[in-house]
């Protein structure tokens, strides 16, 4: 198979401020901003439940929106702000929604939850969601094996009421 | 005293959960980690005729390529690579032990490089020819070979000469297809090597025990060469059961390297691990015209592997549900070309209950009864198979507390009569039931004179909330806040514990951790009875309680002794206490748990678009340790229903013997916006016969009648009696 090429792609260096904390990575242009996270930085609060895009555990907030990493190149957020799981609470205390998933037990494995959190901040700072409806509606990205749905329905309602 | 048990008290772990701070079994690092990435088969039986490596040596970055042809020692016969939870027939796989390929998607190579990335580019790098064979996949067209186990429930009466005898009559076959759990948590394990050469094994498991003893086994090593721990779990449902194979090759790489080693399996690969298996039960019902029932035969075909002989009781429900005086059960397995099937969620029952609940439906309908009188017409109150009582059965109050949360009495009850604008509005119920085991569980409590408490045992927690309610129980036991409590579980060198399943493990782990609290307060009441001046002169243990961090008398709160003063005037920093507990064997009554499941859906007459609008499942399940936890079992179980009912379906191509929806996205669950209301009712069901606390269990109850209740409602609302699951919208439109 003379067709076939063993060489690894060159390294690109980048920047990203992650939880307010600059890093600089040398990294091989193939790597996901999920890779990137949780095997370079130490970051496995971001979860990989598929890597394609279709269950929203890696959800993350770049520059505030919430993304999904695993369908993100690392070296395409070079300058990059980004917000994971480990930086939602601020000097020991929970964030509203990571509260609220507590007060409403909406996890119970808890591994979709850091994408499920992510994405609810990221749902209130838009502000589109009005009701219980439109919660289910744009949070249907995350999937819950458990099925704590309306659990987290219920949970981000807390968070919308008392932000 | 119960401050904390049967109360809604929130998860210990939350915290850990809601910050990222819970670590699962990929997510464990090393100095010099290592990166292993599958190949998998791709074709479903033959051999390897040739495998070649020399190209993903090549890639910068890859350590080594093991295969059957290139791996340190396994082995060489079966009992080595049975479980703790292996079917009793048959040969368990052996990942990379030979060249023989049994199933579509088997680990074939095993790619270690020094990142993840380089691993899984090397991994298209793995040249592979077959020597193919001829297969079988399709349990449909394979169906007359199918063989028949000797293990259903034995025959009551002459159901077939009643069947033929009785004045109303269904039959129907339902088939329920192959479904994958989907656990969201990727299977992942990451060997740890220390200086000494030790193993410590971070693995996604049920249960870390079962896995160390079948690593030893398999490796040939000493209990003491490795260590399995697995503290979160994210989510298995059955499929965590049996070791998986990805810590075989993990363990194979980390002895052939001397290195620490992590391997992760992707979604599509998943997918060749285990599965509740294909299905087609087979019920008739034989009734008079008042309703009571004169004959049950329920008959199930289900796939299984070639290599193991996997079932489930599908079919012996009605002997717990339904009085009739004749019976027969049959249970029938057809061998393809497939990994072996394996629990997920009431395993059995499930599937089998689901058959029977629209069958029950079916028959109400022909027998023009409500489907609720039918089911008290028929109600049992004992286990006809062994002709036994329960331990508590209230099952009757689910049914009227689940109708009248649902407004049944509303329920028009002819087809298509009810609507809400453009679309039809079903109403539909049916019956679940699950049995409540209990296992020997071993605990052990290590009490600090501080009055905090750790407890500990190798249980698992697989999302259950085991930390939680081994905690309540602890802090009630003991007499100390919740917060003084620290629970470890799922570590191999912990105490005695079984695989966490059948819903067993609540009631089990909750009365370990009594028994071995009672040594602790047995020992805290000689304490303080001995010190000086001690208020306890004179009272017996039995009347020694601990409450509120102290040693008291029992009814007389005001003599006590602080556990502080007594283990100081002990000169003792802590006291330690290990316990197994068994529970008395008890052949005397039948112990099951119960619900009536309620489901609306609405469906776009149209467009055959279903959605079910509200849930309500009355469960009676003993005392529920926690009512917030307990809740969101149950609620998670009825999404599961929900999916068994709408969504979830294996799809395979016979042609290839391949899964062609492999992946999260077409392989569908239920998404957030596809749940709405779900109502979920406790019903009192006081059980001092089954164990002290009365406590039965709830992994799976949920789930059971759930995808009957739905496909009933279905019924209602369209009048159309769809019996191939799932219930997609194409199949109302034709």
């Amino acid at each position: 198979m003379s067709d076939v090429t063993h060489e690894i792609p060159e390294r690109i260096p980048i920047h990203i401020v992650v939880n307010g904390v600059g890093h600089t990575l040398d990294l091989v242009p193939w790597t996901t901003l999920l890779d990137a996270l949780r095997d370079h930085l130490e970051l496995t609060g971001t979860k990989k439940g598929c890597d394609h895009g279709q269950c929203g555990a890696c959800t993350v907030l770049i520059d505030g929106r919430r993304v999904n990493s695993c369908l993100t190149l690392a070296v395409m957020k070079d300058g990059a702000e980004i917000t994971t799981i480990e930086g939602l609470a601020k000097d020991g205390t929970l964030h509203p929604v990571q509260q609220a998933f507590i007060d409403h037990d909406a996890f119970q494995c808890g591994y979709c939850t850091p994408g499920q959190i992510c994405s609810a901040a990221g749902l209130l700072a838009e502000g589109r969601a009005r009701d219980a409806d439109e919660i289910r509606e744009l949070m249907s990205g995350n999937l819950c094996r458990c099925g704590a749905y309306p659990n987290i329905v219920a949970a981000i309602q807390q968070a919308m009421d008392r932000p | 005293m119960n401050a904390y048990v049967g109360t809604p008290t929130s998860r210990i772990d939350g915290r850990a959960k809601v910050t990222g701070a819970a670590k699962y079994a990929g997510e464990f690092s090393a100095d010099g980690l290592l990166y292993g990435f599958v190949v998998e088969a791709t074709i479903p039986r033959g051999r390897i005729a040739r495998i070649d490596a020399g190209d993903a040596l090549q890639v910068k970055g890859v350590v080594d390529v093991l295969t059957h042809a290139h791996r340190p020692p396994l082995a060489d016969n079966d009992d080595a690579w049975k479980d703790e939870v292996a079917p009793e027939k048959g040969s368990p796989f052996r990942p990379l032990y030979d060249d023989r390929i049994r199933f579509n998607g088997q680990p074939i190579a095993l790619v270690v490089a020094d990142d993840w990335e380089t691993a899984k580019f090397a991994a298209t790098r793995v040249r592979v020819e077959y020597d193919r064979e001829a297969f079988a996949t399709d349990l449909e067209s394979e169906h007359g070979k199918a063989g028949k186990l000797d293990r259903p429930h034995k025959p009551r009466g002459d159901a077939a000469a009643a069947l033929a005898g009785a004045a109303v009559r269904h039959q129907a076959d339902y088939v329920l297809p192959t479904e994958h759990h989907n656990p969201m948590e990727l299977y992942a394990t990451t060997v740890v090597r220390d200086g000494s050469g030790r193993l410590t094994v971070h693995d996604k498991t049920q249960g870390v025990q079962n896995v160390h003893k079948f690593l030893c086994s398999v490796f040939n090593k000493k209990p003491d060469d490795l260590r399995v721990v697995s503290p979160y779990v994210g989510g298995a449902f059955g499929s965590g059961l049996r070791p998986q194979y990805q810590v075989v090759l993990a363990v194979l790489a980390a002895l052939e390297l001397k290195r620490s080693v992590r391997v992760v399996l992707t979604r599509q690969q998943m997918y060749g691990l285990g599965y509740r298996p294909m299905t087609i039960e087979r019920v008739a019902l034989g009734a008079r015209p008042d309703g009571t029932l004169d004959a049950v035969t329920h008959e199930a075909t289900a796939v299984t592997s070639r290599y193991e002989d996997f079932s489930r009781n599908d079919t012996g429900w009605a002997e717990q549900l339904y009085k009739s005086p004749n019976s027969l059960f049959s249970h029938k397995l057809v061998d393809l070309d497939l990994s072996t099937p394996c629990d997920m969620r009431a395993p059995g029952a499930a599937s089998g209950v689901c058959a029977l609940e629209c069958a029950m439906d079916e028959l109400a309908v022909a027998l023009k009864l409500d489907p609720i009188e039918l089911r008290l017409k028929c109600y049992s109150d004992r286990d006809q198979s062994e002709d036994l009582p329960y331990t508590s059965k209230q099952l009757r109050e689910c049914y009227a507390r689940g109708a009248e949360a649902f407004g049944w009495t509303r329920r028009n009850p002819a087809p298509r009569s009810m609507r809400d604008g453009k679309e039809l509005v079903g109403w539909g119920m049916a019956t679940g039931v699950w049995e409540a085991l209990q296992m020997p569980v071993a605990v052990r409590i290590v009490l600090t004179s501080n009055g905090h408490a750790e407890v500990s045992c190798a249980a698992s927690d697989i999302g259950t909330g085991t930390y939680t309610i081994v905690a309540q129980v602890a802090a009630d036991a003991l007499g100390l806040p919740i917060e003084n409590i620290d629970v470890k579980l799922a570590d191999s060198t912990l105490p005695q514990a079984p695989v966490e399943g059948g819903s067993w493990m609540a009631a089990s782990s909750a009365h370990a951790v009594l028994g071995a609290a009672e040594d602790i307060r047995l020992e805290l009441a000689r304490l303080a009875k001995a010190v000086p001046a001690s208020p306890l002169g004179g009272v017996d243990a039995p009347d020694v309680i601990l409450v509120d961090g102290t040693i008291a008398k029992a009814g007389d709160k005001a003599r006590a002794v602080s556990i502080a003063d007594a283990m100081r005037h002990g000169k003792l920093e802590r006291i330690e206490k290990q316990k197994l507990n068994h529970f008395a064997e008890d052949k005397s009554h039948a112990r099951n748990t119960h619900s009536a499941v309620f489901a609306e859906v609405k469906v776009d007459e149209e467009l055959g678009v279903i959605r079910v609008t509200r849930v309500v499942s009355a469960v009676a399940a003993g005392r529920i340790l926690n009512t917030k936890t307990g809740r969101s079992q149950i609620m998670g179980g009825v999404v599961w229903g929900i999916g068994m009912a709408l969504h979830e379906e294996t799809v395979m191509d016979h042609r290839f013997g391949r899964i062609m929806n492999a992946n999260i996205a077409e392989y569908h669950i239920p998404v957030n916006a596809d749940v709405h209301d779900i109502d979920v009712i406790f019903v009192d069901e006081p059980d001092d016969r089954i164990n002290r606390l009365g406590v039965k269990g709830l992994g799976e109850i949920g789930i059971v009648g759930v995808p009957a209740a739905i496909a009933n409602a279905v019924y209602h609302a369209t009048g159309k009696r769809i019996r191939r699951f799932p219930i997609t919208l194409d199949k109302l439109l034709d």
